[in-house]
């Protein structure tokens, strides 16, 4: 109280003065705030000329652009109705069985990985770096991947998910098992408990509710890349997209697209509501 | 605690097992309908998956060795030879993923220019207009629930072959991702300076300038930054459909079978991935430290 009176008191300019730390910058600090903005444009100049992306190329493109946009009205299933449903549902089976598959095999994997849990650190080092591996290499990669191997079909993307998601779920299920508490398998082992039961009876019901959330977040997330990787041939509503896109049919682009949408939205609500009736509450996502 | 547990009479011990197998014998008819439900999904969509299980098993010994295949001759005594042979394109391979990093920060700063400008409008605390609000969330919506590669394929057709389209999917895709990210951040900021600033006489350009952006820069700079590390993962993939940057070369070999050629360009694309990442996880952290984990 004292200091205010005794500020507004004064003559401005020794106020000024006397506080004059407090309100210049210094020169470290305005020199990043000039220097970030002009780094980031100087980057963004340098990729449009490196790029050579020339904005004479992007006229017309636009107005081609306003002309597809024009034929996706009115959105028509061009007689393929069934077709397009379909592949619909091959692209939500892409995703069921390949988040299965995924979980079922990162499980182990994740046991192996996680610290707590894992039988030798040597194999828990391997079984990392092949998780870090597996998760390095996109969906899509691994689609085409197994389009080469087992042929064009649903089943070369579900082999692509199943195996994509492994390593992410490993790594998250492995960190969920970390972060449990060790009372609950201590116990158990010393009432005479294996360690395998351990795992069964002070483990799992500690983890389980925590996994079933992720996997039910991927399956929703398959949803969506599912969609796509028909692209590369791995079957579901990618292929026809594509397809549709490369013979200009527009009106049918924006049916798949307004069908693929009404999916996702309707997948999100199902598996969003098992989500928390399983977890009880909403989990921040990380 | 007693000393010595009292012991139940009969009767009562009786009627608490019957409780007990009652409720295990619930549960475990609730866990088996899930099962079963979970079987007739399973069966359903392998049916329509084409699921055949003897194909896998006929091919399995063709994805063994293909993963064989890929991997390189390395030789101990000829080192040297063999991995400049593996790598007979580094150069090329170099230049490529140079463009596709550089596709990504086109892509990443297009995104963030349009939500930045965009999520004040749509966060509900500061938003002027409802019906302009909730426009921008749908646009948003809309944005980040459409493929990128779908937006690849149609601007591809549009604009042509290269980086332009590449940019722009993947710019349109971050629109939508960012811009739900900011509104989330704007909303859940301090609401005492956008009232100062209001009771001051400023206006929502002032309130957004003075109040609400020194607030949430960190965090709008951390998600940025983590959106540039996917980008950059997803630049590598639009490629595939002639998007620009070394997804086409990596879709050649993986489909021409050149094998070492994938592995070689998988490996550098892992590389890159992982260095971008440890750089922008260091900026991440010292920007936001609370807020580097989303």
């Amino acid at each position: 109280m004292n200091t205010r009176h005794a500020i507004l008191g004064s003559d401005p300019a020794a106020v000024l003065a006397q506080y004059r730390t407090l309100i210049t910058k210094r020169w470290q600090q305005r020199a990043a705030e000039i220097g970030g903005p002009v780094a980031v444009a100087g980057v963004l100049a340098f990729s449009i000329w490196w790029l050579d992306i020339s904005f004479g190329q992007s006229e017309p493109g636009l107005a081609a652009l306003l002309k597809f946009i024009g034929l996706m009205f009115p959105p028509s299933t061009g007689g393929h109705l069934q077709l397009f449903l379909k592949a619909m549902a091959e692209t939500l089976s892409i995703a069921l069985l390949g988040t299965l598959v995924a979980s079922v095999l990162a499980m182990p994997l994740a046991l192996l990985a996680a610290k707590n849990t894992s039988p030798n650190n040597l194999l828990r080092f391997l079984v990392r770096r092949l998780l870090d591996v597996i998760r390095g290499i996109d969906t899509l990669i691994w689609a085409l991947v197994f389009v080469g191997v087992v042929g064009l079909g649903p089943f070369a993307g579900i082999l692509a998910i199943a195996v994509a998601d492994t390593g992410a779920l490993g790594k998250l299920f492995s960190e969920a098992i970390e972060a449990t508490r060790a009372r609950e398998r201590e116990s158990i082992v010393a009432s005479g408990g294996t360690a395998l039961m351990g795992v069964r009876f002070g483990l799992m019901p500690q983890v389980l509710p925590i996994i079933a959330g992720q996997v039910f977040y991927f399956f929703e997330s398959n949803t969506r890349s599912a969609t796509i990787i028909g692209i590369v041939g791995a079957g579901g509503i990618g292929l026809q997209l594509s397809e549709q896109i490369r013979t200009f049919d527009f009106d049918q682009v924006a049916f798949i697209v307004l069908l693929i949408l009404g999916a996702v939205a309707a997948i999100d609500w199902i598996s969003g509501k098992l989500r928390f009736a399983i977890i009880g509450r909403r989990q921040p996502w990380t | 605690m007693a000393s010595g547990l009292p012991a139940l009479p009969e009767q009562r011990l009786d009627q608490l097992l019957a409780h007990y197998r009652r409720d295990v014998a619930r549960r475990q008819l609730r866990s088996l309908a899930m099962v079963a439900c979970l079987a007739v999904l399973v069966v359903l969509a392998g049916r329509s998956g084409e699921v055949e299980p003897g194909k896998l098993l006929q091919h399995l010994s063709g994805l063994t060795s293909y993963f064989g295949r890929i991997m390189p001759t390395l030789r101990a005594d000829h080192l040297t030879g063999d991995i400049t042979e593996w790598y007979w394109n580094f150069f090329g391979w170099l230049k490529l993923l140079f463009d596709t990093v550089l596709i990504a920060y086109l892509a990443t700063f297009t995104g963030m220019a349009g939500a930045a400008i965009l999520a004040w409008l749509a966060a509900a605390n500061l938003a002027p207009n409802g019906v302009v609000r909730w426009l921008i969330k749908r646009l948003f919506e809309f944005c980040r629930t459409v493929p990128d590669l779908v937006f690849a394929l149609l601007f591809v057709s549009a604009f042509g072959l290269g980086p332009l389209a590449g940019v722009l999917a993947i710019g349109i895709h971050s629109f939508g991702t960012l811009g739900k990210l900011y509104v989330e951040a704007i909303e859940n900021i301090d609401m005492n300076p956008v009232e100062s600033v209001h009771s001051a006489g400023g206006r929502f350009v002032d309130a957004v300038r003075f109040a609400a952006l020194p607030q949430v820069l960190p965090n709008l700079a951390s998600y940025t930054l983590l959106r540039f590390e996917i980008n950059v993962r997803a630049s590598s993939i639009v490629g595939f459909v002639g998007a620009g940057g070394i997804g086409q070369e990596l879709f050649v070999a993986i489909r021409k079978f050149y094998y070492t050629d994938v592995s070689a360009i998988l490996l550098m694309i892992i590389a890159t991935v992982s260095i971008i990442d440890l750089l922008t996880e260091r900026i991440r952290h010292r920007l936001a430290p609370a807020a580097s984990v989303g």
